[in-house]
């Protein structure tokens, strides 16, 4: 027992790093494959309001720009509203729109911690399970895609950025029916890779790529970002697409989350189909 | 005794409020933020207890993993950097001088001591981060280079904070 003991005090640095190398280690891989919902984050409360304090200090700085974006966009839904089209109509009837229903609605937020540099980059913002926040739905702002929310606490959420090894928004070409995951690889957060298109398209410069619509969390036609650089890689084909994407990541500073109000419905239903195939 | 306990302990929480509110906005050319905060653990006093100094690795490790989204990240790479840390010293520093400095700083020790241990450290540090971030062996021949890179900006901050903050506490 007395050697044990002088053997153990002879190395307790070596013992001490593999106790204390192992906890970390397991708390990585824990964190990675399953996504635990961690209390040990930053949608975690006390981080989140420590965060809130510095952004309301740190978002005098931004000011300038958000104003100008917001000025843009309401520019672009006053050129929409039904006071500035030029009315010929002589006769008012009054219809009740039961054909119009409403699909998706527009919660604002405004982000008080980001990472852009990282790996895997995730976004905090100061709208949570109280304001109807659920994981699962998407994210955008006003000049294109941001990501999916990841953890929900009553006050705060973080978001999966679009900068992401596990985030593959379905997106396609725009004015053809062609679509594909939009992966990122790390390197540069304005640049992101298109897969899965078929080669028989001419893409040019420029070409338009925007949310495709064909899953729940997007509507169809919100902007991703333009195709700067297209090519077969190794003889398949697929194309590999260069997407310079239409989001600053290091300048956002409002977001708007979408609720699809068919959401469920749409997924129940496809749920059903996979029961019967199975029977 | 307490002094240094009182000092070491405002220095913790200083450098964690740096890392997560400044540095971690702050990047040059598409190049890693720095990691200033790993001046803790090399400044810690040479008489501090091995269980102590991996304690408090693992613990400023897991503080700045919290504030961003890392969980154990940066806990797992101070702790490689506090076994080396004591591997160092213990073949570099006579353990006479062990007693009797106070800490391993610029100021107490040689600036070519200082420099190889700080650039040991952080380079280690920073490798490390980065391969578990990633997750992949293969790619640990391509992270040197951006390693090497950031640590030089770190080094660099970690030299400007020891001339001015260090240097006339002694």
């Amino acid at each position: 027992m007395n050697n044990l003991w002088r053997f153990i005090n002879k190395y307790s640095a070596l013992f001490l790093f593999i106790i204390f190398f192992t906890l970390s280690i397991s708390l990585i891989i824990r964190n990675n494959n399953f996504q635990r919902v961690s209390t040990l984050n930053t949608s975690n409360e006390w981080v989140g309001k420590f965060y809130t304090q510095v952004n309301n200090i740190t978002k005098y700085i931004a000011l300038d720009a958000v104003n100008k974006q917001l000025v843009a966009e309401n520019v672009q839904l006053r050129n929409r509203l039904k006071s500035s089209f030029f009315d010929d109509n002589v006769v008012v009837n009054t219809v009740d729109d039961t054909l119009n229903r409403i699909q998706y609605q527009y919660v604002s937020a405004e982000v008080i911690n980001k990472s852009v540099n990282a790996r895997n980059n995730y976004i905090t913002i100061n709208r949570g399970s109280k304001h109807g926040i659920k994981k699962g739905m998407g994210v955008i702002c006003p000049k294109g895609v941001v990501g999916i929310v990841w953890n929900v606490s009553p006050d705060f959420a973080s978001i999966q950025s679009l900068l992401h090894e596990d985030s593959k928004i379905t997106s396609s070409v725009e004015n053809t029916p062609y679509f594909g995951p939009l992966i990122w690889d790390g390197e540069n957060p304005q640049i992101a890779t298109l897969a899965d298109i078929p080669n028989q398209i001419n893409l040019k410069k420029g070409t338009r790529i925007s949310t495709s619509g064909l899953s729940v969390t997007f509507p169809k036609g919100i902007s991703v970002g333009k195709v700067i650089k297209a090519g077969v890689k190794g003889g398949g084909s697929f194309l590999d697409i260069s997407v310079q994407l239409s989001t600053d990541f290091y300048a956002l500073q409002y977001v708007y989350i979408i609720k699809n109000i068919f959401a469920v419905e749409q997924q129940n239903l496809e749920n059903l189909n996979k029961k019967s195939i199975n029977e | 005794m307490n002094k240094v306990v009182i000092y070491n302990f405002l220095s913790f929480f200083v450098l964690v409020a740096v890392q997560v509110v400044l540095l971690k906005n702050l990047n040059f050319y598409n190049l890693n933020i720095p990691y200033l905060y790993i001046l803790f653990i090399i400044l810690l006093p040479f008489k501090t207890p091995k269980w102590l100094l991996f304690l408090l690795s693992f613990f400023i490790g897991l503080s700045i993993d919290i504030f961003s989204n890392t969980l154990g990240l940066h806990a797992a790479a101070c702790t490689i950097i506090a076994f080396l840390r004591i591997l160092y010293i213990g073949v570099t520093v006579q353990s006479e001088r062990r007693e009797n400095e106070t800490t391993p700083n610029l100021s107490t020790m040689k600036f070519r001591w200082f420099f190889f241990y700080s650039l040991l450290l952080t380079f280690t540090h920073h490798f490390f981060l980065y391969l578990f971030e990633v997750f992949d062996i293969t790619m640990a021949f391509n992270l040197f280079g951006k390693a090497l890179l950031t640590s030089i900006f770190t080094l660099f901050l970690i030299f400007v904070s020891e001339l001015l903050f260090y240097k006339k506490i002694r």
